[in-house]
């Protein structure tokens, strides 16, 4: 089966800052793949990148056999994405959210109802349908906007950051989702999180980006078992970009560009 | 790679054509604007407030000064059409600040990664722009009747002046979009938009007429949009209104700048996202 995103030599330069370096990469239908490194290091670009909000500066990639570049219609149409920021429109309902997303998809009428109705429910948010997202707690609003990510049914799904800021238990709950998504319609999805927890708990396999470059690829016990017996997924992070960083010198120049970087992406 | 292995999005609905598609789009952009307008009109309303102050303060003594010739018109009929322009410049020309709002949280992102073209993202805005201002144009009318203003309440002449309204409206809202798109930041766009909004209203024919104005600012107000757009409100709003220019002229300037204005937009728009 063809993979669902591929990237080759995918480079993203803003201006002197070379955010993603030449990266190529592979995501299999169906998995979750967990984009990790540290602030800067060019997940949130690559991304971007993959979801056709910023064109690539060389290198090519495709998601769902869709060339970014000259395909990006087509690959709109094959990806749901939560971004890292809020997307849920705060001044719209639950229903109101959903429904506008399902007619942006050219959703039968039909269908679109029975979606947001089934959306609503799926995300327990059945309750709360009607009122504006603007009083929604951060656990409710991920859900919905997770739901409308998958309203269309995308075969390729893109979390950045999901549970970021989220309390324990909407976390769980939002990692439920994520699995029962994979498990029940086999999107794929490609996700990136600070979280070493949560990337070992839901995905098949990570790649730990550092400095625009993939620093590691692997399953989470496999990176795990590279740095040592006994080691963490947060150790194999630890190693993958913090003693790079020490042996590289960590300058000044280095650390201003990394956090210049992140700034600019945060 | 053939195209057989291509995933294709597995919901086998059909798409409908680009016209199509481009309109739907546009409309349901609009649609949701409006709806957030309904469920918190404070806004709309905060702004109604200063074309009031200008009819019943400014109106009030500029007519009792004669100051101003306006031919055949009194000054009030004069003005009430320069000040229902005028509100719609003033509120369609921080509109753009919501696309900014949109992109700091991030709202804007998932509209630009949805299949809609651009362009109609940009066109829908326009068209919510443009229907924010009927609003307006309402409390204008009401307040223009209630200090006796002689309006033409015919309807062809109240369809006249809401499309002229809506045009205008969206033209001077895509602007705002554009500004929006290559500031980036709230309090760059601000500052742009204080100072762009005087300079607009007071070289053109919407408080005095081109022909007492010094040559230097005939000419900027004769390419400027709102004059046409004050010229073909001020033909049908009032009774006994005459345009300066013919109405295909006023309207033609202004359907022509807001298509040109949404061309560059959706050009602009993706940057806001990177």
């Amino acid at each position: 089966m063809t993979a669902a995103i591929t990237t080759s030599g995918l480079t993203r330069r803003f201006g002197e800052v070379v955010a993603v370096d030449g990266l190529s990469l592979e995501v299999r239908p169906g998995e979750v793949f967990g984009l990790l490194g540290p602030n800067g290091a060019g997940k949130t670009t690559t991304i971007k990148m993959l979801i056709t909000l910023l064109p690539p500066s060389g290198g090519r990639a495709t998601v769902a056999g869709f060339d970014v570049a000259s395909e990006p219609r087509q690959v709109r149409r094959s990806i749901g994405y939560v971004p890292q920021l809020l997307s849920a429109d705060g001044a719209l309902t639950a229903r109101e959210n959903l429904e506008t997303t399902g007619r942006l998809y050219h959703l039968p009428t039909a269908d679109r109802r029975r979606r947001t109705d089934e959306a609503l429910r799926f995300m327990g948010l059945e309750a709360a349908a009607d009122r504006l997202v603007r009083t929604f707690s951060g656990g409710m609003i991920r859900r919905l906007e997770i739901a409308q990510a998958m309203l269309h049914r995308p075969p390729v799904l893109f979390l950045d950051e999901p549970t970021v800021g989220l309390d324990p238990i909407a976390r769980r709950a939002v990692w439920a989702h994520v699995r029962q998504l994979r498990e029940e319609e086999g999107t794929t999805i490609l996700l990136t999180t600070h979280y070493m927890d949560e990337a070992a708990e839901l995905c098949q396999r990570v790649g730990i980006m550092h400095l625009g470059h993939l620093a590691a690829l692997g399953t989470p016990e496999s990176l795990a078992a590279e740095v040592g017996p006994g080691a963490s997924l947060d150790d194999a992070f630890t190693h993958f970009t913090g003693t790079e960083l020490e042996a590289e010198g960590g300058t000044y120049r280095d650390v201003a560009r990394t956090r210049r970087t992140a700034r600019r992406l945060g | 790679m053939t195209s057989l292995e291509r995933a294709a999005p597995r919901a086998g609905w059909a798409e409908p054509p680009a016209p199509v598609r481009f309109l739907w789009d546009s409309w349901t952009i609009a649609e949701g604007e409006l709806r957030k307008l309904a469920h918190d009109p404070t806004e709309l309303l905060t702004r109604a407030v200063q074309p009031i102050l200008w009819l019943l303060v400014f109106g009030q003594v500029l007519a009792r000064a004669r100051a101003i010739p306006t031919g055949q018109l009194n000054y009030m009929d004069f003005l009430a059409p320069g000040i229902l322009a005028q509100s719609a410049l003033f509120s369609a020309i921080f509109y753009g600040i919501s696309v900014i709002w949109e992109r700091d949280l991030g709202v804007l992102h998932k509209y630009l990664v949805s299949p809609a073209s651009r362009t109609s993202l940009v066109t829908g805005k326009a068209l919510a722009g443009g229907l924010r201002a009927v609003v307006q144009a309402v409390v204008v009318y009401l307040v223009a009747a209630a200090v006796g203003v002689h309006l033409d309440l015919s309807p062809l002449a109240l369809i006249g002046v809401t499309v002229a309204v809506v045009i205008g409206s969206a033209a001077f809202a895509t602007f705002s979009l554009v500004i929006a798109c290559l500031v980036r930041t709230r309090e760059r766009f601000m500052g742009i938009g204080q100072v762009l909004t005087m300079p607009l209203f007071f070289a053109s024919s919407a408080v005095y007429p081109i022909a007492i104005m010094p040559d230097w600012l005939k000419v900027l107000a004769q390419v400027n949009p709102l004059t046409y757009m004050v010229d073909a409100v001020r033909g049908m709003m009032v009774a006994r209104g005459t345009p300066s220019f013919p109405y295909a002229l006023d309207f033609g300037v202004m359907i022509a700048v807001t298509v040109v204005l949404i061309a560059i937009a959706g050009r602009l728009y993706p940057r806001l996202a990177m």
